[in-house]
């Protein structure tokens, strides 16, 4: 984690699980950096957005940075606040952006641009094997292409987080983490996680690529 | 088949579109907006035609056209969109017409918000548009269900050719959850070639779609003919789910999502030894008047909750018919009710009943 660039910006197709991803990563972080932020970034979605765990996040220290008019406000509409250029400009913090489903959520991107590559970045690929246009090695390269050329930037690493949810099994991870794989290998991407819910999480053979990182399902109500 | 996992809004195209539905109008609003991003990206794959019309009131007609003509036809949107529809919907009842219509509900009155609610319960099961009709109502609580009943939506509209509409809060709309796609369970389908506008070739009258009765007697006969109809769904479509009914004080009732956070504070109370019931409707019209009717004598009382200020209530009370006292909890506006609190109201409840 700490050997990643300061700048993490988490991309994928939409329901791969970013957000939850995102927000497990900057959980983990902030026990290791007193410097971190999260920027939410989604304009795409109006429900299950990170920033509805702000108050979790900013009670650990993170700085949490949404819409410009507040991280209640339920606007369908992409206002992001320029809030963002602090934590992209500060070279001690820990920056991890979640941005919104796939290519046509992480167009918002392409505003950053300059600073992004003139501070460095890591931009991770979430991919989960169960979503219905990432199933096949054809389909995650394919949201490659389509991510990298909205944005200008580069994937740098591939995260396996294939799940069903609580019925997830190792089985469903392991297949997954055979897709992205395939993915690996075609693309030279290495695959930088292999994330899964605790219990699973266990359970993963300490050989494959990738560092093991445990879900807590912070998104996801207890009822749910 | 295997699971997959998918949102809410697309799990209920995918389903239409494995249905056989061929033909979407819609328009957008949030939050059921990736219902037709995924039928105008699926739609054309699957020889169907996908139109975003110019507003909700053009895309409800643009169904009554090609409802019609003997197509399965579906259109979708959220509640301040379905109002605008409602005079579309009573022609199609009017008309006899099968459609499926999904409205993924949002905090009302008015332009409202965009989270979650249930204020749309009057408006789909009263009827939002004028005069005597019914339209078949399902509420599924989960991703699943809720695939399951979309495709068999389109079978239960050919049946009594009537418009059936699905109701999901928004938050079923947004969800994740994994599902599969199976098959439902086989109705014989009526011909539709009796009244489908499908083109006379020179070779008989024309079928014509009306709603138009202007003569009184012609009207009140359409009116009676429908009543039978509507008697028969009430009499084989009521459904839902009874949940820890055994023993239990007190009986709650909710649908959809709200249900399931009923199970939860049942599940929590169950551990401190308190048992509390649920009733579920899976059909809002017809509602299952049956399931509170035989309720088990250690019921005491009943607690409707919604995400409303109270609107199913009124059917469980007529259902009930004062057998028990009601109360109600419900949060409103895009607030989700918590299991604590529904928990706070039920020992509220029972401190009162010893």
């Amino acid at each position: 984690m700490l050997n990643d660039k300061r700048i993490r910006i988490i991309v994928g197709h939409y329901g791969s699980g970013k957000t939850e991803f995102a927000v497990n990563y900057a959980m983990k972080l902030i026990e290791q950096e007193s410097n971190v932020a999260l920027a939410d970034l989604d304009v795409v979605n109006v429900y299950f957005r990170s920033r509805e765990k702000a108050k979790m996040m900013t009670e650990k220290g993170i700085k949490v940075i949404s819409s410009a008019i507040g991280h209640d406000a339920n606007l369908d509409l992409p206002a992001i606040s320029a809030g963002i250029f602090a934590p992209l400009q500060d070279e001690t913090c820990q920056t991890i952006l979640d941005v919104g489903g796939d290519a046509t959520g992480a167009r918002v991107l392409a505003q950053f641009k300059q600073i992004i590559n003139f501070m460095g970045y890591d931009m991770f690929l979430v991919v989960n094997a169960n979503r219905e246009e990432t199933q096949t090695k054809e389909g995650v390269l394919r949201h490659i292409e389509e991510i990298e050329r909205q944005t200008g930037f580069k994937i740098t690493g591939l995260i396996n987080n294939t799940h069903l949810l609580r019925e997830t099994t190792l089985e469903e991870v392991l297949k997954g983490q055979a897709l992205v794989k395939s993915v690996s290998d075609e693309t030279n991407i290495p695959i930088k996680y292999i994330s899964a819910i605790e219990k699973v999480a266990q359970t993963i053979p300490s050989d494959v690529d990738g560092e093991i990182m445990p879900i807590k399902m912070y998104m996801r109500e207890e009822w749910m | 088949m295997a699971k997959v996992l998918m949102k809410g809004n697309e799990a209920i195209g995918a389903a239409a579109i494995q249905a056989g539905c061929k033909y979407f109008f819609g328009y957008p609003i949030t939050p059921q907006n990736e219902l037709p991003e995924y039928m105008s990206k699926e739609l054309p794959k699957n020889d169907g035609v996908f139109v975003q019309a110019e507003s909700e009131v053009a895309a409800i007609n643009m169904v009554y056209g090609a409802a019609g003509c003997g197509v399965r036809v579906m259109t979708s949107s959220s509640s301040p969109g379905i109002a605008l529809k409602q005079e579309g919907i009573t022609y199609i009842a009017g008309a006899e017409l099968p459609c499926v219509i999904v409205n993924i509900v949002r905090g009302g009155p008015g332009l409202g918000g965009i989270q979650p609610a249930q204020s749309d319960y009057f408006q789909s099961t009263r009827g939002g548009g004028n005069g005597d009709y019914k339209l078949l109502v399902l509420a599924p609580a989960n991703l699943q269900e809720m695939v399951d009943m979309v495709q068999e939506a389109f079978d239960m509209a050919d049946y009594y050719r009537n418009p059936v509409m699905v109701v999901g809060d928004g938050m079923i709309g947004q969800m994740m959850e994994p599902i599969e796609f199976r098959t439902p369970v086989k109705r014989e389908l009526p011909s539709k070639e009796g009244w489908a506008t499908t083109g006379t070739k020179g070779n008989r009258k024309p079928h014509i779609i009306n709603s138009l009765f202007l003569d009184p007697q012609g009207l009140e006969d359409h009116n009676i003919r429908l009543q039978k109809k509507y008697k028969t769904m009430k009499e084989n479509e009521a459904r839902y789910e009874a949940y820890n009914m055994e023993n239990a004080e007190i009986v709650l009732a909710a649908y959809g999502t709200t249900s399931r956070i009923c199970k939860n504070a049942i599940d929590k109370l169950k551990e401190e030894g308190i048992n509390i019931g649920l009733i579920r409707p899976q059909t809002l019209w017809p509602f299952p008047e049956k399931a509170f009717q035989e309720i088990p004598e250690t019921v005491k009382a009943a607690l409707t909750v919604e995400m409303s200020e109270g609107q199913m209530i009124d059917d469980v009370r007529l259902a009930l018919n004062g057998k028990i006292p009601t109360e109600f909890y419900g949060r409103s506006g895009g607030m989700i009710p918590t299991p604590d609190a529904i928990i706070d109201k039920i020992k509220e409840m029972l401190g009162g009943l010893k």
